[in-house]
């Protein structure tokens, strides 16, 4: 029969490093996403040349490995006396690492609407701002929605990496269990089953916005 | 009134309009003929300043359009227009495309704005397609709707660009009665068009152009019947 050490409090210590996966996630993805509409609009606005600076650095948050970057960054917050705690470093390095890829995910979904639709909305008089808010705006989500999911579900896994830093996340409290108890392959599955049981919402949600937006196109 | 003053207009090194003269008073229907590439859609596209002008001016009743202190979207509530590809906002329905701009742009209440539209749509049609999206319309119905959205704004003007150009044949009529219909109301408009047989109808002056230059201009019956020039002679003879 199936004996295992695990108790209920150990899985309770699951549950707090999954709920803290979950908050850096969370927090990453929003913040990289409003910045990634910013920066992704400031470069369709602005043009291939004009964004290039913009460009350059986002570049580098997305060609770095991620571990790299959250190390780095935790060195230079100390050097710098900042004083950012591991979950504040944690959150502002995936939050620049979401923007880097959200900006061009939101750059493809301007481009995507067709620049005839656009002029047909500004004779009819309306601005800049309502031709972005009221036609850019739903037509680029509902094109770059796939991409956008993707994105998240590869933050929530990636999230992951902020153990470096000394968070007690998800993958983190395993570690400890498997240490402490020495049931690696049972631990483990469980860890991957909550890594599922959190991206599945994520992935169901997209699937549902692409259901609902289809009888309109 | 549209002034057209010695409006000139290049794109790259190509000149597709050379010096422009031209006056529509209020009330009246002119259709622009002329091959492709003489300069007739560039033209409206300047008229409601969607494209800048090299030279010259245009005025929309005294408002000069691509001076700089000009407000163009305010401006463009007086002039609708209609562009070959009728450009549905493919999210909304068919009632929400047609009250946006009255909502956000002239900033009248829903029930309001609902009222426009469904008074627009039905003028053109289309009064049982409110709540379909524009996916679901034909090429003509989609035109039809995009005739009402221009209107919806109550427009002085109406500019259309070879409205009819993209559609099957047999789709071509609805759009056509259409602006018939607007031009029996007394609605000021611009058209250009490849249909001569609805120019010669509608028309109380027809111009052709030819290689960015006013060639022609007159009532349809002498246009057609008496043309001056050997372009028109040629172009007459080959659209026939």
């Amino acid at each position: 029969m199936f004996d295992t050490a695990l108790t209920w409090n150990d899985l309770i210590f699951l549950a707090h490093g999954a709920g803290m996966t979950l908050m850096v996630t969370a927090v990453s993805v929003v913040a990289g996403t409003l910045m990634g509409i910013v920066f992704g609009v400031l470069r369709y606005q602005a043009g291939p040349v004009w964004s290039l600076p913009l460009t350059f650095v986002l570049d580098i948050f997305r060609s770095v490995p991620l571990l790299i970057q959250l190390v780095l960054a935790n060195a230079f917050q100390a050097i710098a006396r900042l004083g950012w705690d591991p979950f504040t470093t944690s959150c502002v390095v995936l939050s620049l690492y979401t923007a880097a890829f959200c900006t061009e995910i939101v750059r493809g979904g301007i481009e995507a609407v067709p620049h005839t639709t656009r002029r047909a909305a500004r004779s009819l008089g309306m601005t800049w701002w309502h031709d972005m808010r009221y036609i850019v705006a739903p037509l680029a989500t509902r094109v770059s929605l796939p991409a956008w999911i993707g994105l998240t579900l590869g933050v929530l896994k990636d999230s992951s990496l902020v153990l470096w830093l000394g968070l007690i996340e998800l993958l983190r409290a395993s570690q400890i269990l498997v240490t402490r108890l020495q049931e690696p392959l049972f631990i483990l599955m469980i860890c991957g089953a909550i890594y599922f049981l959190l991206s599945f919402p994520v992935a169901r949600l997209g699937g549902y916005l692409e259901r609902r937006w289809s009888p309109n196109d | 009134m549209i002034e057209i003053q010695n409006v000139r207009k290049s794109f790259g090194s190509l000149e597709v309009l050379k010096g422009i003269d031209l006056t529509v008073q209020k009330g009246e229907v002119l259709t622009v003929i002329g091959g492709s590439g003489s300069g007739k859609s560039t033209l409206l596209t300047c008229i409601n300043g969607l494209e800048p002008i090299d030279s010259g001016r245009i005025l929309l009743d005294g408002t000069e359009v691509h001076a700089k202190g000009t407000d163009l979207n305010k401006l463009r509530r007086k002039v609708g227009i209609v562009f070959q590809q009728w450009n549905a906002f493919p999210h909304l329905t068919v009632l929400e495309n047609v009250m946006l701009a009255p909502r956000k742009v002239l900033g009248l209440p829903k029930a309001e704005a609902e009222a426009i539209a469904v008074k627009q749509l039905t003028h053109v049609g289309l009064g049982d397609k409110l709540k379909v999206y524009p996916s679901r319309l034909s090429g003509g119905q989609q035109q039809r709707m995009a005739i009402a959205r221009a209107l919806a704004m109550s427009p002085d003007y109406m500019l259309f660009d070879e409205v009819t150009s993209a559609l099957d044949p047999q789709l071509v009529g609805e759009v056509l009665d259409t602006l018939r219909l607007l031009a029996q109301e007394g609605m000021t408009m611009i058209c250009v068009t490849h249909e001569m047989k609805f120019a010669r109808e509608v028309s109380d002056r027809v111009a052709f152009f030819h290689k960015g230059v006013m060639a022609e201009i007159a009532p349809p019956a002498e246009l057609f019947g008496a043309p001056r020039t050997p372009e028109l002679q040629t172009f007459l003879s080959a659209t026939h």
